[in-house]
């Protein structure tokens, strides 16, 4: 038998960590129902979907102009902008903007992209301190843990367990494992961050061209903080975030949150257009955007995968996944776990290391209904497990045909051939009907934890034919 | 920067584009409730998520300010003294506690606005019914932390402003041709997070408590 990949490896343990997975499908049904109860009209979600999808179609078919517009207002309302095309380029712009300003810490909400670019492992290797204020993140980085949701980034964690970790972190601070102290302590331990960061770092939800502004959501006041309270803050985000018109906002707003988590709104909308103005008394005095490519625009170049770009990061897709909620968020090894993560990580970071993603789904369409989006999951999970397998040179997604494997290809060859001449089909199933008694019990993979399968004693053609149906 | 700027276009266009089929824009989601309706339906949304909700009148809503402060026992209350709302709270400052104004740059007083500021109070440049939000373009009178570092934050808010939706309120007050703010927001609460085992708790990085004034 061939060596286990890492990631079966993580799905196994994984898969023994009983406590975990309660944990998991408890929260994702407390999701489920949370999102559904948003929802009561049918209609009114599939306007919505429609409009959210149409905003963001309409969006990515003039993305270069768009990103050249919003560049050209941010610029005009004072923001810096730069591009970076690897994830390492836009580490080095964060960088040399730190250096600027001799700045040895950040602050920083909460920002997928910057998980994407390890920019706090980055940071930390040139001797700054990143330091996360979301809560949930500033629990895993006590940890030394990465997300495991994109929205609810601590969800594996029970509240003993982050109790422990803030007694072990800030012994300084009385044991409590209650919900309401543990979130002061924090609050009082990130203010003095808040109050002394140089620089503070955000993500961008949704970037509007026609106006340059930077719109952020949120509920517990950290975006607010890192993006109002240091004298520089920089935002970071992927070049497909941007959106047409100020007026393609509110739809996208409404569906995100109740997507997401199942709020009717969040608590904050920070939409951020410029640096302070002179007269202005507070607010950072310099903004600097970094868009970042890192292969975007090899997705956006195939006209079925561009879809993948669509995507507003709601974690819907995540809360309904049947195979997420089993494993869990690190199990997937990747920045983005869930569908959306085995749909983008493989043309981001390329089929070979994460190729196997496309496989450990059921296909049950769960992800491709909720999404708010309407991306077609399933279908490019289908697409990217035929690139996986292509040798035609049709796709140019990131290592196409690596995962060939030449028994597989022959298998499916020969049942191809044999299925479409029916002697030789009716010969061979006839042949297995006959001999069943010989088939083996164990089959690999399949029979550790099944049961073998019996075949039928005759063939469906030959019960059919008993039946009396006729042949044509 | 600028090869990253010019590959990454030159990637981007060198693809035959999807056609921009774009049925045309019908996002201005609005509803024909009446003010009645408006009104109660922010109320319930802000009280659902901690918020306090006072109705009051032109008449009546510097008294309940007083009242508010004394229950909350507020040291002091940070405010502009310059705007309409300033102006008559400056004007019977012996009733409250004591006046704080925005006078310098941040920078100037931040110790001071970190550890020493019990509540702040603002305007508001309008309400939305569906999400129970307020609109705030905070500006040199009433700066961004006022609504952000204070521990409570009262907002002021005419009953007439307020919208049944964030598209309508855009549209009617023209934000686009207006031109955006240094910063718009759009406040739903006070500040909570679930990131701890999905257990609701208020006040995590921004105000703990929001005092919604509708007068």
């Amino acid at each position: 038998m061939a060596m286990p990949t890492e990631f079966r490896i993580r799905v196994e343990d994984a898969l023994k960590k009983d406590e975990v997975r309660t944990h998991f499908r408890k929260a994702m049904d407390t999701l489920m129902t949370n999102r559904r109860n948003q929802f009561p009209d049918e209609a009114e979600l599939q306007r919505l979907r429609t409009q959210a999808q149409s905003i963001r179609a309409n969006a990515l078919s003039k993305l270069p102009e768009l990103l050249e517009q919003l560049e050209s207002n941010l610029v005009r309302n004072g923001v810096q902008v730069h591009w970076a095309e690897t994830t390492d380029e836009a580490n080095r712009i964060v960088l040399n903007i730190l250096q600027q300003h001799n700045a040895r810490s950040i602050i920083k909400g909460k920002s997928m992209v910057s998980e994407e670019m390890g920019l706090n492992h980055f940071l930390e290797q040139q001797g700054i301190e990143a330091l996360e204020s979301d809560l949930g993140e500033f629990i895993i980085q006590l940890d030394g843990e990465t997300p495991s949701h994109i929205i609810m980034p601590a969800i594996h964690k029970n509240k003993e367990e982050i109790a422990r970790l803030f007694n072990a972190r800030f012994p300084h601070i009385p044991y409590t494992d209650d919900v309401d102290e543990l979130t002061r302590n924090a609050r009082a331990i990130l203010r003095d961050k808040f109050y002394s960061a140089p620089v503070g770092l955000s993500g961008v939800n949704f970037a509007v061209a026609e106006t340059g502004t930077l719109c952020l959501v949120e509920n517990e006041g950290n975006g607010r903080m890192a993006t109002t309270v240091p004298p520089v803050h920089i935002a970071v985000t992927g070049i497909e975030k941007v959106v047409e018109k100020l007026a393609d906002i509110p739809p996208l707003f409404s569906i995100l949150p109740r997507s997401a988590t199942g709020q009717p709104v969040t608590t904050y909308f920070n939409m951020i257009s410029g640096p302070r103005k002179p007269g202005e008394k507070d607010g950072p005095t310099e903004v600097h955007l970094v868009l970042l490519d890192n292969g975007r625009s090899t997705i956006y170049s195939d006209p079925e995968l561009l879809a993948t770009l669509r995507c507003i990061r709601c974690g819907a897709c995540i809360n309904h996944c049947p195979v997420y909620v089993r494993i869990g968020g690190h199990a997937y090894g990747t920045v983005y776990p869930g569908p959306i993560g085995t749909i983008l990580e493989p043309q981001k970071e390329g089929l070979r290391v994460h190729g196997e993603l496309v496989q450990a789904s059921s296909l049950c369409g769960a992800c491709g209904e909720v999404c708010p989006v309407r991306i077609p999951i399933p279908d490019i999970i289908n697409r990217l497990r035929h690139d996986g397998v292509r040798q035609d040179g049709g796709s140019r997604t990131r290592d196409a045909g690596t995962r060939r494997k030449r028994l597989e290809a022959v298998t499916w060859r020969g049942w191809s051939w044999a299925a479409s001449h029916p002697s030789l089909y009716h010969l061979g199933s006839r042949a297995a009907t006959r001999l069943r008694k010989l088939m083996p019990q164990r089959l690999g993979a399949w029979t550790r934890v099944r049961t073998a399968p019996a075949l039928a004693a005759q063939t469906l053609h030959e019960r059919l034919k008993a039946l009396g149906v006729d042949h044509e | 920067m600028n090869k990253a700027r010019d590959n990454i276009l030159q990637r981007l266009r060198a693809q035959e584009r999807p056609p921009g089929s774009f049925p045309g824009r019908d996002f201005l989601s609005r509803h024909d409730w009446p003010a009645a309706e408006c009104l109660q339906r922010f109320t319930e949304r802000l009280q659902a998520v901690r918020a306090e909700v006072h109705h009051s009148s032109p008449e009546g809503w510097l008294e309940l300010l007083v009242q508010l402060c004394r229950d909350k026992n507020l040291n002091n209350l940070l405010l502009s003294p310059q705007t309409r709302w300033g102006q008559a709270i400056y004007a019977q400052a012996g009733r409250f506690p004591k006046l704080q104004a925005y006078e310098h740059p941040i920078e100037d007083w931040k110790p001071a606005m970190f550890h020493g500021i019990d509540a702040s109070l603002t305007g508001t440049l309008g309400g939305i019914a569906e999400t129970g939000s307020l609109i705030l373009w905070p500006d040199a009178e009433e700066p961004r932390q006022m609504s952000l570092v204070p521990p409570v934050h009262f907002a002021l808010l005419e009953a007439g402003r307020i919208y049944s939706t964030f598209a309508e309120a855009i549209a009617r007050q023209d934000w686009v041709t207006k031109g955006m703010p240094t910063n718009a927001l759009l406040i739903s609460g006070p500040s909570k997070s679930a990131d701890i085992a999905q257990v609701l708790a208020y006040g995590v990085h921004g105000p703990k408590e929001l005092v919604v004034l509708v007068v």
